[in-house]
């Protein structure tokens, strides 16, 4: 699939003005301002309880900012969200196969089929991440590495604008890391905008030009050396 | 007398005999056909409970509709219809809402809701109308009770068939759907779910009773997951152990001149406690195999 490379042109995939978050009276994003432009690839990092999980929450519709906050998603492009995957039903007894299909769901809705063409994208999908022979299987057999190339199937079989990952790379073996970033690559060349939430500093100056550093509320967002460098500045006075 | 002839007598004359046979019959194979596939989705939504508390909520409503009209099964299943409903709405809009523990106000939920029913039919009616209707008699379901039995059974199968998507990827991955809208918010199948539910219950109080009714729902649902690792297989094999039981508990009744209610559960417990020791998920082949079990 070809897409428009990245232009200066075209409006960014998403504004963020203002954007404040309250949990439980706790304030855990404040005053968040920025854009992420189409096409950028852009990692988000900082300390366990920065407000990372919650910006990304915030982005997909599924929490609440404050009232004067305002998200601004460029018109037409559609989103997909990658939680962190604790929070699915490991032990449903569903097939690879079908977990995977369910990411044809914005397309056929409930009662929609699935055309040949839908269907082998879905199949291209599974090769793509290494999972061919294991449709059959249960999810609730899978490792956690093979679980997550399976979400990857989904949100590539998804075909999204903006693909938001919630600590994509957790828990799974070097080998899977190595399979899922070559997707995440593989978006970013074909022009989708890309946010992920990461942990590790040397991953994301290898893979990532640009970098968001949260700790409650926006430390550095630019191009990834210059925001790491901002960081280790603000941390050490 | 041979072998074959005893079997035949004691398995088929009660039913080519006995009319309220043949009718308790076809309402309880009604019954496991939409009822049980219902529990499965219940148990993978971990919401047990929630059915046991529907099932007594549905009492007071019952109660109500006993009191307005005697045993009239239009009035009662009206009762209780609306009153689950209600309660099925509360719930979701307790756990929407609120931070509150779902199953510890439910739990308070049901044992209020069986107190206040079973108060309220003692007070209009005789002890026999409690037992009645706690217990239920398929061998005194009628023609009304029968097509109510059929009509909701026809209703629900064909209603699940077209939830299904929905709510396999609701119940699989909740968050999955709220992030990728389509049309229809997420909760509308939750809720469509829960009128399903309370409908089979209100069905299945007539021929169970309402305490009885839930058990026929839950029992196969539980023993159904231990045989298979796919949802199809699940369903289907719920809706067979709960006919299996059906059928069984009917015979054993007329045989051993028991209540056929608890009969039947007996015999879905009976089946459940077989799968325990014989499935692929149970214990037994755990034990052989020392390994983790099919989920």
């Amino acid at each position: 699939m070809t897409r428009l490379p990245a232009t200066s042109q075209r409006p960014p995939a998403l504004v963020v003005q203002d954007l404040s978050v309250r949990y439980r009276q706790q304030l855990a994003l404040h005053q968040v301002s920025g854009h992420f432009a189409q096409g950028s690839l852009t990692a988000v990092i900082g300390a366990n309880g920065a407000g990372k999980s919650t910006l990304l929450k915030c982005l997909a519709g599924l929490v609440m900012p404050e009232r004067h906050s305002r998200i601004t998603r460029a018109p037409g492009l559609r989103m997909a969200y990658l939680p962190q995957h604790s929070e699915l039903d490991r032990h449903f007894p569903l097939e690879v196969r079908d977990c995977v299909l369910m990411g044809l769901w914005e397309r056929t809705g409930a009662w929609g089929s699935a055309t040949s063409g839908l269907l082998a994208q879905v199949e291209a999908a599974l090769a793509t991440v290494g999972l061919q022979g294991l449709e059959r299987r249960v999810v609730g057999s899978l490792s956690s590495g093979q679980l997550q190339r399976a979400l990857f199937a989904r949100l590539l079989v998804l075909d999204a604008d903006i693909i938001l990952l919630d600590e994509p790379f957790n828990a799974v073996d070097r080998h899977t890391t190595a399979t899922l970033l070559g997707c995440v690559q593989q978006w970013h060349r074909q022009g989708r905008t890309v946010i992920a939430v990461l942990h590790d500093d040397a991953q994301v100056l290898a893979h990532f030009p640009h970098t968001l550093v949260l700790a409650g509320e926006c430390v550095a967002w630019g191009p990834t050396a210059a925001a790491l460098a901002h960081a280790h500045e603000a941390r050490a006075a | 007398m041979s072998g074959a002839t005893w079997v035949w007598g004691a398995v088929a004359s009660p039913f080519l005999e006995f009319a309220f046979m043949r009718r308790a019959l076809v309402a309880t194979l009604a019954l496991s056909l939409s009822a049980a596939p219902l529990g499965v989705f219940l148990t993978l939504r971990r919401m047990s409970l929630l059915g046991d508390a529907l099932s007594h909520a549905i009492l007071p409503g019952v109660a109500i509709g006993f009191m307005v009209s005697g045993l009239s099964l239009t009035a009662m299943a009206l009762g209780g219809a609306i009153a689950g409903l209600v309660v099925a709405g509360l719930a979701g809009a307790v756990s929407r809402f609120t931070v509150l523990q779902e199953d510890a106000s439910l739990a308070a939920l049901y044992l209020v809701a069986l107190a206040l029913g079973v108060t309220l039919i003692a007070r209009h009616g005789t002890q026999l109308d409690v037992l009645h209707i706690l217990f239920g008699s398929a061998l005194g379901v009628d023609n009304s009770g029968l097509l109510l039995v059929a009509g909701v059974a026809t209703v629900s199968v064909l209603a699940l068939a077209l939830m299904y998507r929905g709510l396999v990827l609701e119940t699989f991955d909740p968050v999955f759907m709220s992030a990728h809208r389509r049309s229809l918010p997420p909760w509308v199948w939750q809720q469509g779910f829960l009128v399903l539910v309370v409908f089979n219950l209100v069905a299945g109080f007539q021929t169970l009773g309402t305490l009885m009714a839930v058990g026929l729902m839950m029992l196969p649902a539980v023993s159904a997951r231990l045989w298979h690792a796919t949802l199809p297989a699940q369903l289907l094999n719920a809706s067979v152990q709960a006919a299996l039981a059906g059928v069984a508990g009917l015979l054993l009744s007329y045989h051993l001149d028991t209540p056929s209610g608890p009969t039947i559960i007996a015999c879905a417990g009976g089946l459940y406690a077989a799968s325990l020791l014989l499935a692929p998920g149970g214990g037994l082949a755990r034990w052989r195999s020392g390994t983790r079990p099919v989920p």
